[in-house]
């Protein structure tokens, strides 16, 4: 059983990084930039969510809040910053990134104040379903789940099976022959961005119920976000979702698993303190492993 | 003499006169600002030896600077609470403890190193953030070292001859320092091991075809710009008397890359002035609003994007400043492309 809702809790993280690692990993793909400012996407999101969700009351309204408002304050930040830094060099990419990320923490604070309200959730929200005999799991969590499934879904749909995803795969092989060809280039650079945004709305607020809505948010779930399309092979979707299914389970199953095993191995005050440690650098050894393996990742985006 | 010198020798002469400065004026702060900005100076110089020179991002930087400093915090709390480590009761002398702590970061430089310089560009800048994050976690999980809280130190660590306790004296040792660190930098990126690193950058075939092996002298930048961070990082800790994580955090390592930009890249000296400029713009910010960053990132925003060669290059820009520099010997276009023909 323990394995069992383990691995469920593992699949929920998975749906949040893959949710924030596809975005992203589009973004580098197409336009070989660097964005850190990613997370602060995602914390807007979550920001919003909690903000229309105390004021309206329903829960709908705050996801559809969440989206919009991190689309919007995307399409601002990509029209009058992200453009400039596609043909700059790695460096200036995470410096400019780096400082819109200075720039919205302060933003949202003068906004917000420092601790947004509560997110009030309808009553379904907080229940639980039997998934299986004798497992009782969260509808939240489950919701989760689903979203991040279905977001998968519908972005193969949407990179195979239509014209725009036909655009942003030969844009990611070469952007300059697609604008040759008369692809208004600019406009797909602006429209992939700002479809990543609305992932990271997506993503902040399915979180924003779950996890703590908070300055900062955003830095903490990026890290790990782009170990995880490190991981999976930088630009390719398909390495997001492989990087964030292998990551999110690491990281549900270390919690469970490390320290009963470590408790075995070693004695008890070591461990205790060693076990901590090792659950939240779990995710950076497996990303040192894998490239060490692997250099371009698992599933990398060209051969 | 040529205007860089003047600079130079301008910015040392602020940075000596300083302690004189602030005694006259009644401020002993500073003292404690400008030990500071040597500081993390030293820390800026060995990242731009990396990024400057050897065309490595590396976005862990702030793991040596963490764990030099945590060598002292850990050698001086086992040292204070009598509780030997490994049998051995510790001391608080610099010759001992710092040498040691230096030799530390050598060890995870080398091996950080060497598993990163397997991969390049994005994927380089990622796996050295992610091994900086590595040693930020498994610091903050160190129960007996605080964890999240770090280490206070009881006393700064002694040094024959002088009186670290003195911040004067203090500031003067990391003056010092910091001077001999960016000779050596200047030296070593002017020797054959320096043109080596830089070919390397321009070209990494060409220099593969000269007979070069690319990954020993990278190492090699990669261990002693380790070295210098952690030289940073002990004398942090011996300053502040104080150690904690957040010494090896990523944002920490952000940090340091913009000092590097912000003073220019592959200068050196650069790096100092925009450590200097970096700390200062925080201090007089912050004192104006508690919402500095709101001002700083679109500050440090504008730099990126529209300062070519951050600080350093500005003052050695010619005059006057806003007009384009001509383009040198600029050759005809249709020689241009007769050559590539």
């Amino acid at each position: 059983m323990l394995l069992l809702e383990q691995i469920l809790n593992g699949l929920q993280y998975s749906a949040l990084l893959f949710l924030l690692a596809s975005g992203l990993t589009l973004i580098f793909g197409i336009m070989g930039v660097i964005n850190l400012a990613h997370g602060a996407f995602y914390m807007v999101g979550a920001f919003c969510a909690a903000y229309t969700a105390s004021l309206s009351g329903s829960f709908w309204l705050a996801g559809l809040a969440a989206v919009i408002g991190s689309a919007l304050y995307g399409l601002l930040i990509e029209t009058s910053i992200m453009r400039r830094l596609y043909a700059r060099d790695h460096l200036d990419q995470v410096l400019a990134t780096l400082a819109v990320v200075f720039f919205t923490n302060e933003l949202i604070t003068v906004l917000f104040g420092r601790s947004p309200p509560a997110m009030p959730t309808p009553e379904w929200y907080g229940t639980f379903v039997e998934v299986l005999p004798g497992l009782m799991y969260p509808v939240s969590r489950l919701l989760f789940i689903a979203a991040g499934a279905l977001v998968a879904i519908a972005m193969w749909l949407l990179i195979n099976h239509t014209r725009l995803g036909m655009l942003i795969r030969a844009g990611a092989d070469d952007h300059e022959m697609v604008g040759a060809l008369g692809v208004n280039i600019a406009r797909l650079y602006t429209l992939v961005f700002v479809f990543g945004c609305v992932l990271c709305g997506l993503a902040g607020f399915m979180a924003a119920p779950l996890l703590s809505v908070e300055i900062g948010m955003g830095e903490k779930v990026l890290i790990t976000t782009f170990v995880v399309i490190v991981v999976g092979g930088v630009g390719s979707v398909r390495g997001a979702l492989a990087g964030a299914l292998l990551i999110g389970m690491v990281d549900g199953l270390g919690r469970a698993y490390i320290p009963q095993l470590l408790d075995q191995l070693l004695p008890a005050e070591v461990s205790g303190t060693l076990s901590g440690g090792l659950i939240s650098a779990s995710a950076y050894i497996v990303m040192a492993v894998v490239l060490l393996v692997r250099p371009r990742g698992l599933l990398p985006a060209r051969a | 003499m040529s205007r860089r010198v003047l600079i130079d020798l301008l910015c040392l002469a602020t940075f000596a006169l300083l302690p004189l400065l602030a005694s006259w004026l009644h401020e002993p702060f500073l003292v404690s600002l400008f030990t500071r900005l040597a500081i993390y100076g030293m820390a800026a110089a060995s990242l731009d030896l990396l990024i400057g020179y050897g065309a490595m991002i590396s976005f862990g930087h702030a793991a040596f600077f963490g764990l030099g400093g945590y060598v002292v915090g850990v050698i001086g709390f086992h040292t204070s609470q009598a509780m030997p480590l490994w049998g051995w009761e510790g001391s608080s002398s610099a010759l001992i403890v710092w040498p040691l702590s230096l030799l530390v970061c050598a060890l995870f430089a080398l091996v950080v190193g060497y598993l990163s310089l397997r991969t390049s560009g994005v994927q380089f800048i990622m796996i050295t953030l992610a091994f900086g994050q590595m040693l930020y976690f498994v610091l903050s999980s160190l129960s007996l070292y605080g964890g999240d809280d770090g280490i206070l130190l009881n006393e700064r660590n002694t040094l024959p001859g002088l009186d670290l306790e003195n911040p004067v004296q203090f500031y003067y040792l990391c003056l010092g320092l910091l001077v001999a660190w960016l000779l050596f930098c200047r030296r070593l990126v002017n020797s054959r091991f320096g043109y080596v690193l830089r070919g390397l950058k321009q070209s990494e075939r060409r220099s593969i075809s000269l007979g070069l092996h690319p990954l020993r002298y990278r190492l090699s930048a990669f261990v002693i710009a380790g070295v210098g961070g952690g030289l940073a990082g002990i004398l942090w800790a011996n300053y502040a008397m104080f150690v904690s994580p957040d010494m090896g955090a990523w944002h920490k390592s952000g940090e340091l890359m913009a000092m590097v930009i912000l003073g220019g890249v592959g200068t050196l000296i650069g790096p100092v002035l925009g450590a200097a400029v970096y700390l200062g713009l925080e201090q007089v910010l912050s004192l104006w609003t508690e919402h500095w960053l709101l001002i700083f990132g679109p500050l440090l925003l504008v730099v990126v994007l529209f300062g070519k060669k951050g600080l350093y290059g500005l003052l050695l820009s010619p005059w006057p400043r806003w007009r384009k520099p001509p383009v040198p010997n600029a050759p005809p276009a249709i020689a241009n492309s007769e050559v590539r023909s």
